[in-house]
């Protein structure tokens, strides 16, 4: 599985585009009889070209792969950015994290509904948190929609204007750093980091790793020497690295740099992984989302293979065969957990396998594979280079190293800040230029909702944890709001496995729009309590783990939030029969 | 027994089939026992139309109309026990099945549209009762002391009901009484 592809910018799309003419390009790229892990891959490949996945191309895939129609539809279903009915000429999909909605995403997507040849639909977020509101149309980003950008899309759309053919300034992302560190500053020459490495030997690195103390950069703050030690040790020939750039908690948007601007530092990483634990094949999982870096990946790739820093010999060394290819998300916020992810990679749906066994023993093919994340990576070239003891220096006690923030929200400078680990909550929004906000969102919606009297907190694994999203909540923000989309967020994105999750998304989601419409009681909280409690307990994953925490931090911290909106109702009663005949005396005057 | 005071039940089906009461009915040779101990208020079962105060109000069926609004609240007014009883009283049941669509397109399914409609109009008669624009269960207008669960309860759950009362305890439900698989 090392096809490249390639996804220019598509529509707009005819009604109902027929398979036959690209069936030939999938048969050169995938060849004649597909292999099942590709499947994934070539459905986004169709989805990409035609705007869904025609019934026909559903037929060839089964025959070919040798599945069932119902198990591809299944994979199909899965993804948000799949589809199996035909398509409008052109998809917006409106970013719709809390941030977005409050800078007026609703309006922009209103804006859409009612004309022809578009669909508005909304997405879960984008990755430009710091440029929005921003939307994907037909795959590709249009950050910092303003009304007059939004006229001007409307224009192109009512006059058929190719997406390839629309402004290239409409699609431009702002790398907005703001503050660089050491990691961003990290100067190198391609391939020389791996030289050292091969030149020191395999167990010194990992003695430089154990002693630099790196924990993972994802969110969850593993031990990395753990992780790779445990990879280590497995005896088979065929083992994986792959690089976890599945960037999908809202607000989070620091791998989006990493992978755009400093690719050869997270490839210089992983191809250090593959020496050290074994591994002969990487895969970066690149989410849905980021389908705008593919071809801008590949080229970094592709320069590395030419200059022998990929390939047969890694840099000459004839015992280190490594390549990297890149595998496409299609949609889906539970795929940025490490197993579902692997799943995904094997091209099924994206549900969390049951673990033990951890993917550093059965990952990739059920061979041993570490999984870590795009800043991880980046941090491991970056310690080859400057040692241990360095390293740790950069951090704090126990969270070794420095941390990029992706901020955005009510502050004059949204965008990546590169902090040591440990510094404190009150600086960084003193950095990005904000006045006494009412509160700020560390980690995302799975992350924890801090108050001003918790800003003094460092932010480092001993305190308080961030995969980098940093959301700062302005003094007119309503909490209900942000609570009430999170858990909306949670709901959309749960995939489905297991009741605790699945169930309780729900239950907690039907009650808050009871809570929101003026419906809810002390009944309604208590449900969400319970709810909230099975599903950090009983989940099967993460996912299920962490979606009750926004509910339980703005319970904890700020409960009048709730109970003002609580009707007054004792006895639980909830009728309004002036209201609710209504309708019925309006048909009968008709 | 004589000496005993006797309670006072009231029933009523709102959006409901009658099931729940014929199966109050199935206690069969059993009411024998009861009819010492127990009288009726208002119910369909003996015609009785007016509601006064009594112990315990068995209400089947859900809310779909202003009517059954009314009537759940006198109940609520007159009863010391009210209790919900079966799944439309409890969940809305089958009634609540038109929940997701709008009641326009109910009506308009019914009376104007729908295969042989003679004559299509919206039923306008004054002395209708207003159609809810949703069915609702019984607990969205009134606070509720006991749900009798089932599709109907069971006979039993009936009989344990009114002897937990008679003996002045909280009801006792088995499994078998709550379970339906």
């Amino acid at each position: 599985m090392t096809t490249t592809d390639t996804f220019p910018r598509c529509g707009p799309y005819p009604a109902a585009a027929p398979f036959a003419p690209i069936r030939e390009e999938l048969t050169t790229r995938f060849g004649a009889m597909p292999d099942r892990l590709d499947l994934l891959q070539i459905l986004v490949s169709i989805q990409h070209r035609l705007g869904y996945v025609p019934a026909e191309a559903i037929s060839w895939l089964a025959t070919n792969l040798g599945l069932s129609r119902a198990e591809i539809h299944g994979v199909v279903a899965f993804y948000s950015f799949l589809e199996e009915t035909p398509p409008a000429p052109y998809t917006l999909r409106f970013s719709t994290n809390i941030t977005e909605l409050w800078q007026g995403q609703e309006a922009n997507m209103a804006r859409f509904k009612d004309l022809p040849n578009v669909r508005a639909l909304p997405t879960s977020c984008i990755g430009l948190g710091d440029q929005g509101p921003a939307a994907l149309v037909n795959g590709y980003p249009l950050p910092r929609l303003t009304a007059t950008r939004l006229d001007a899309i409307a224009r192109a759309i009512a006059s058929r204007r190719p997406v390839a053919e629309w402004p290239a300034e409409w699609f431009k992302v702002d790398p907005n750093v703001r503050l660089a560190g050491p990691l961003l500053e990290f100067a190198f020459t391609p391939g020389a980091l791996v030289e050292r490495v091969l030149a020191a030997g395999d167990a010194a690195f990992m003695e430089m790793l154990r002693a630099s103390g790196l924990r993972g950069r994802g969110g969850a703050g593993f031990a990395t020497h753990a992780k790779w030690d445990a990879c280590r040790a497995e005896v088979v020939p065929e083992k994986y690295v792959v690089c976890n750039a599945d960037e999908g908690e809202p607000g989070t948007f620091k791998d989006r740099l990493l992978l755009s601007d400093h690719a050869e530092l997270l490839i210089e990483g992983m191809t250090i992984a593959a020496r050290v634990v074994g591994a002969k094949q990487g895969y970066i999982y690149l989410r849905g989302e980021y389908l705008w870096l593919y071809d801008r990946l590949n080229a970094a790739l592709e320069a590395r293979r030419r200059a022998g820093l990929l390939g047969a010999k890694v840099c000459g060394a004839a015992d280190f065969p490594f390549d990297i290819a890149i595998h496409l998300g299609a949609g889906a916020y539970v795929c940025g957990e490490e197993s579902a992810l692997l799943e995904s990679l094997e091209g099924r749906r994206g549900v969390p396998r049951i673990r033990p066994p951890f993917p550093a023993t059965h990952g990739y093919r059920g061979r041993p594979t570490v999984v870590n994340n795009v800043e991880t990576y980046c941090a491991i070239a970056q310690l080859a280079g400057i040692g241990a003891a360095e390293f740790a220096a950069l951090g704090s006690q126990g969270s070794a190293g420095t941390k990029l923030h992706s901020v955005s929200g009510d502050c004059a400078h949204p965008g990546i800040f590169e902090c040591a680990m440990g510094t404190q909550v009150s600086t960084l929004l003193d950095l990005c230029g904000t006045r006494d906000p009412l509160a700020v969102q560390v980690g995302g919606p799975s992350g924890r909702l801090l108050f001003p009297e918790e800003f003094h907190l460092p932010l480092d694994f001993s305190h308080v944890s961030s995969g980098g999203s940093f959301m700062v909540i302005g003094r007119e923000r309503d909490l209900f709001e942000l609570v009430y989309n999170f858990v909306a967020f949670f709901h959309h994105e749960s995939c489905g496995f297991c009741t605790p999750c699945r169930s309780g998304s729900n239950i907690m989601l039907n009650a808050l729009q009871r809570i929101r419409r003026g419906q809810g009681t002390e009944h309604e909280l208590q449900i969400i309590t319970e709810a909230a409690a099975v599903a950090s307990k009983a989940s099967h994953c993460g996912l299920g783990h962490t979606l009750g925490n926004p509910f339980q931090d703005l319970e904890r911290g700020r409960p009048a939030v709730f109970q003002d909106r609580l009707r007054d109702s004792p006895d639980g009663t909830v009728l309004d029969l002036k209201r609710a005949v209504a309708e019925a005396r309006a048909l009968r005057e008709r | 027994m004589s000496d005993t005071r006797k309670i006072t039940v009231a029933t009523c089906s709102l959006a409901g089939c009658f099931g729940c009461h014929m199966s109050f009915l199935d206690i069969d040779e059993r009411i024998v026992a009861l009819v010492d101990k127990v009288s009726f208020g208002r119910t369909p079962l003996t015609d009785i139309h007016t509601l006064h105060a009594c112990d315990i109000g068995l209400v089947e069926g859900g809310l779909c109309n202003d009517e059954n609004v009314h009537v759940v609240r006198h109940f609520r007014q007159q009863c010391k026990i009210l209790v919900a009883v079966g799944a439309c009283a409890i969940n809305g049941g089958v009634p609540a099945m038109r929940n997701r669509y709008g009641l326009a397109e109910c009506l308009e399914e019914s009376y104007l549209y729908g295969v042989g409609v003679a004559d299509p109009q919206i039923p306008s008669d004054p002395e209708l009762p207003l159609l809810l624009n949703q069915v609702h269960p019984i607990q969205d207008a009134v606070k509720v002391d006991y749900f009798l669960t089932g599709c109907p309860p069971p006979a039993e759950a009936f009989l344990e009901l009114l002897t937990a009362v008679l003996e002045n305890r909280a009801p006792q439900m088995s499994y078998a009484l709550r379970h339906f698989d």
